[in-house]
Order: structure tokens, then sequence, then C-alpha cells
């Protein structure tokens, strides 16, 4: 029976039969955990009877969220996440030397095409751009896979998405995934595959795709899948950590429907509170002012990301009434960002930069947010209290429109800052 | 093992209740039932952790549970003394986490829509009968799918994992 990406992918880490719907047992080439979901994992892993994780090379903990130690609980957690990585063998890195996991382990060749990657988080989807097959769960599924090596997963229905035409150079991934979500809804994909196609992926940088396959959860996906192309093999080569051998969807592959989407006509996106899916053009929102302005996250630390904004910031300086927090999403791209001077350009625009860290995206540390303030954030969900007060707003934005909007004070197209 | 028949008030709420509101992540340095309970909905509805009751239902719309694969998310709720969550539908990570943690949920979109909050509910689990004390209406709950009744069988995920350790 021809395939697409997420069947073949589960066929070929499974005995039993791959169908829309089925229920197969398979093979798990990756599985980690992060500072707040670890902990918990260890516990459920001991509770098990599990003795040692099925391979320590495959198995990994991200001290991400809270880290740098934020309190004294987190520094616990932190603490509980070293000493069982030390136990196992499992692989872990320290502060200084890592970054927000889902930027961190396809850098490191953790995450490879035609993988099944899982991870305690539920961006682990973002690997759909490596031509993997990721996606999150919860601790006790994560402790599950480290004792056994397997779990189960259900073979999910599949969207293909056509991208059609030649996006403008104004255009990332976060601004065409916005719009897909703002087209099928929060949970027009619950439960299924993304299937990204279409001659415009080529377009597409792989810190694009990484930004695309993030956020298909924000539309209910299991996973967002780009068939491997030159860019993700080379990507994929070049930092490897395991031999891989990349699958394709069979040509005449059965999808459960198509949604096609022009990226030639797609104008700079932005979401409103409170759903990912609320999606508006930038210029529509221009009378919006904001207090902070934070770049950064999974989504969006990457360093094409970092670099777009400084492009940007260069010799110019943030609004007075907003505060910029630049956090690059890794320390590789920490280092790129040294070097290249980028850095510099953000402290002489008056911006914060922080250390790799989750941060203030999920409300964590270091640009919390108060009652009555709004945001203009690159991160993925803009859910009421998600980086502070319940009555705090945040719009979901593209490196480019934060970076307009942390000049001007207001929500902006890029196109519109002259 | 759960209570084949259960009973409580509803608290009832909208689509896409996600996990944040579920349980903020400024709390999660712990993963401490009885330290999670008392925030749990605490910036969607503030009066839920002090005022919801042992065997108390959740009753919401589409796609609840939405957003992170915090368990923390289903913990909190179990450790309030909920006996049940009805949805007219799931997001998939909060699914598979209630599940392995025994929280027992319920797939019902009609019994969403028509269900108040305040009414007194009457839930067989094993049967997937919701009655609505109240108003007076019944609903069949889709049964849980075939494959989960291994995990089910063994208690949820932990013992499970432990028997199939034992196998090997």
């Amino acid at each position: 029976m021809p395939r697409t990406m997420a069947e073949a992918i589960i066929a070929s880490h499974t005995k039993d039969a791959v169908s829309p719907g089925s229920v197969c047992q398979v093979r798990v080439d990756f599985a980690f955990a992060n500072d707040i979901t670890g902990p918990p994992a260890v516990e459920e892993f001991k509770k098990m009877g599990a003795r040692r994780v099925f391979d320590p090379e495959r198995c990994a903990i991200i001290i991400d969220h809270f880290t740098p130690n934020k309190d004294i609980a987190s520094a616990e957690q932190a603490k509980r996440a070293r000493a069982f990585a030390r136990e196992q063998g499992l692989k872990f890195w320290e502060v200084g030397r890592l970054g927000v996991e889902h930027a961190f382990i396809p850098e490191t060749g953790n995450a490879l095409p035609g993988e099944i990657v899982l991870g305690a988080d539920s961006h682990t989807c973002t690997y759909g751009a490596l031509g993997a097959l990721g996606t999150g769960m919860g601790q006790t599924d994560i402790a599950a896979v480290w004792a056994l090596g397997e779990t189960w997963l259900r073979t999910p229905e599949t969207i293909k998405v056509a991208l059609r035409g030649r996006p403008s150079e104004w255009i990332s991934g976060k601004d065409l995934i916005i719009h897909l979500i703002g087209m099928i809804g929060v949970e027009g994909a619950r439960y299924m595959s993304l299937e990204f196609h279409g001659e415009a992926v080529a377009e597409f940088s792989m810190d694009d795709r990484f930004t695309i396959s993030n956020m298909a959860i924000e539309a209910g996906a299991k996973c967002g899948i780009f068939v491997p192309d030159e860019k993700t093999l080379a990507y994929a080569a070049a930092r490897k950590s395991r031999d891989f051998t990349p699958i394709y969807p069979d040509r005449d592959a059965k999808y459960f429907r198509t949604a096609e989407i022009d990226a030639g006509a797609v104008e700079p996106t932005v979401a409103l509170p409170h759903l990912p899916g609320n999606a508006r053009t930038a210029r529509e929102c221009s009378s919006l002012e904001i207090d902070q302005v934070f770049i950064g996250s999974c989504t969006n630390g990457r360093a094409s990301d970092i670099e777009t904004a400084a492009d940007i910031l260069r010799g110019r300086k943030v609004h007075d009434r907003v505060r910029l927090m630049v956090i690059p999403a890794s320390y590789e791209v920490y280092n790129e960002a040294l070097d290249r001077g980028w850095i510099k350009i953000f402290a002489e625009a008056g911006a914060s930069v922080c250390t790799p860290t989750c941060g203030p995206c999920m409300g964590g540390h270091l640009g919390i947010l108060a009652e009555g303030e709004r945001c203009v954030s690159t991160s993925n969900r803009n859910f009421v209290g998600r980086m502070g007060h319940k009555n705090s707003e945040i719009i979901l934005a593209s490196p480019k429109v934060a970076a307009a909007s942390a000049l001007t004070g207001r929500v902006t197209d890029p196109r519109d800052i002259g | 093992m759960t209570k084949r028949i259960t009973s409580g008030r509803a608290w009832v709420y909208g689509d896409n209740v996600d996990t944040d509101a579920i349980i903020p992540a400024r709390y999660l340095s712990t993963s401490v039932p009885e330290e999670l309970a008392p925030h749990c909905m605490e910036d969607a509805d503030s009066s839920f952790a002090s005022s919801v009751r042992v065997g108390d239902v959740i009753v919401a719309g589409a796609n609840f549970g939405c957003g992170s694969s915090r368990e923390h998310a289903p913990i909190a709720i179990k450790a309030n003394g909920v006996s049940c969550v009805i949805a007219a539908s799931y997001a998939r990570i909060f699914y598979r986490n209630a599940i392995n943690i025994g929280l027992p949920i319920l797939e019902c979109p009609e019994a969403g829509a028509a269900i108040n909050s305040g009414d007194e509910l009457e839930i067989d689990l094993a049967a997937g009968k919701i009655t609505d004390r109240t108003n007076g209406k019944i609903f069949d709950a889709a049964p849980p799918p075939e494959f989960l009744r291994g995990i089910f069988a063994s208690g949820g995920l932990v013992p499970y994992v432990r028997e199939r350790l034992a196998d090997k």
C-alpha cells in the first residue's frame, strides 16, 4: 500500500500492519525529557522497576526550561536530572554548553531523517523539519520508552499541505505556519500528521522549516513532516550523531485532505491573544501598543532568526516604552551571534540579551509579564497567562515583525519601518 | 482501581482548555500532586480549586488539554478529587497522559452541550453512561479504544511496563 511520510516512518519501525488509525508498537530512535518532565519521568522509571535505560546513547535529559536555575526548587529539579543522567550514562549537557531542547537536539545530530524521536515536551514535533517523526508525550510515556525502547503509536491520518508560489523576502516560516493554523484552526489537524509539499518548500531554510514543524502541534497535529531534500540531507549529514536512512512518501500515497497555500500571497502575519490560530496580518494590528518584545524560543531562536532581527535593529534604538529580550536558543547560536557582531547590535539598540533558556516563553523566568502588559513574542503559544499575569497578552510574530515592533512600540509590519 | 460508578457536580468549560489554564507553568517546579492541586485552573476559574469536591466532574468542549505535554495537568485535576473529565474531544498528549496516570476521561460531544455547571451527574465509567440527574438526560460516551485495554487491565502504564519488564 502506498504510504505517507508518517505511515512510511512508522512502518519502518514496527512489525504491525500500518494504516491510518492502526495502533503499532514501534521501536524508538531517541527519547528525552527536560528539567520539568525529567525528574518525574525518573520517578516513574523507578516505579516501573526498570534498572537501565534501553540504550544510553539514545536517551537524554536537556535542562532548559528553568535553567540557569531560577530558584531553589528548580535547582533541585536540575540536580535530580543530573544525578539520573550520571547514574545511567545517558546524554546530558551542562548549562553553558546546551540550549533550548528543540534547537539543540537537531544541532547535535540527535534527531535525524527517517527516525522516530519522542520527547516529554509538546514541541518535539519540531524534528519533522528533518523528515523525522517527532512527537511529544508525557513523562510517564517517556519513562516507559526509556525502560522498553519502544512505545505504541496510533498511525495518524495525514493532511498534505501544498505550499505553492514563492514567498517574498519578508515572509518567514513563522508567517506561514500562523497563516496555516489560522486557515485550519487550532484543532484542524488534531491527532493527524501535517506533511509539507510544493515548490515553495525549497525557498524555506532549515531554520524556517524548524519553525513550521515546531508549531504543528498548535493545529493539534501529532507531527509536521517535511520530505527530505538536499538542504535536509546536508544539514543532517554535517551533524549526525549516528547513521540514518531517510524515508520518503510514496507518490500515490492517500491523504485525508489537501490544504493549499499560495506562499507568494502570505503577508507578515501575527496571532492575536489568546490562540495561535487567531491570525491577522501585522498591518491590521498596527494600532496595538506593546510593552515587551521577546525574540527567542524553540520556535525562533536559531541563527537566521537572530540575524534577521539584528539586521533590522542595526544602528537603531528600541522604542523608549519597550523592553526587548533577545535569547539565542543555544550556545551554538549565541557564539555565532558574538562572532558576527549581532549581540553588539542588540546592546547598542538597548536590548537585553540573555543566556540560552526557554525562559519567558512559558512564563518561567526572565521577562514575566505584569497585569495588563502586552508582548510581541516569537514563541509558539499565546494562551491566557502563558507568559505571566492572566490579564497579560501575547501576540505571536516572526523575528522580523518582532524587531520592527520593538522599534516602533506597536505591532509593525517590517515593510513599514523604512 | 477506579470506582465503576461515580457521582458529583459538573464544572463546565468551553473549547480549547489548554494545559497552561489547567496548571500554569509557574508551578511546575514541583510534580507533587498535593502541591499542584490548589493551583488547578487558577487562571481560567479561580474558584475551582477552592470549591471543587471529591467526585466532581469537569465537562468541556473540543480539544481539551491542548498545549504543553505537562502530565502535571491531569495530575492536578486528579489530585483535586475530580472523578472524571467529559469532553467533546481531547488533545492527544493529554489523552495519553490521563490514561497513563489513571484519570478517567470520556469523550462525548452531546454531554458537553447539554450539561450545565452545577448539575448533579452520575457516571458509569466502565459502560461510558453519563446521567444528568438535574435535567434527567442520559448520554452514552464512546468506549475506550480496544488497544488501551491492556494498559487499563494493568491499572495504568507504570504497572503495565512493570509486567512487561518482568516477562523479559
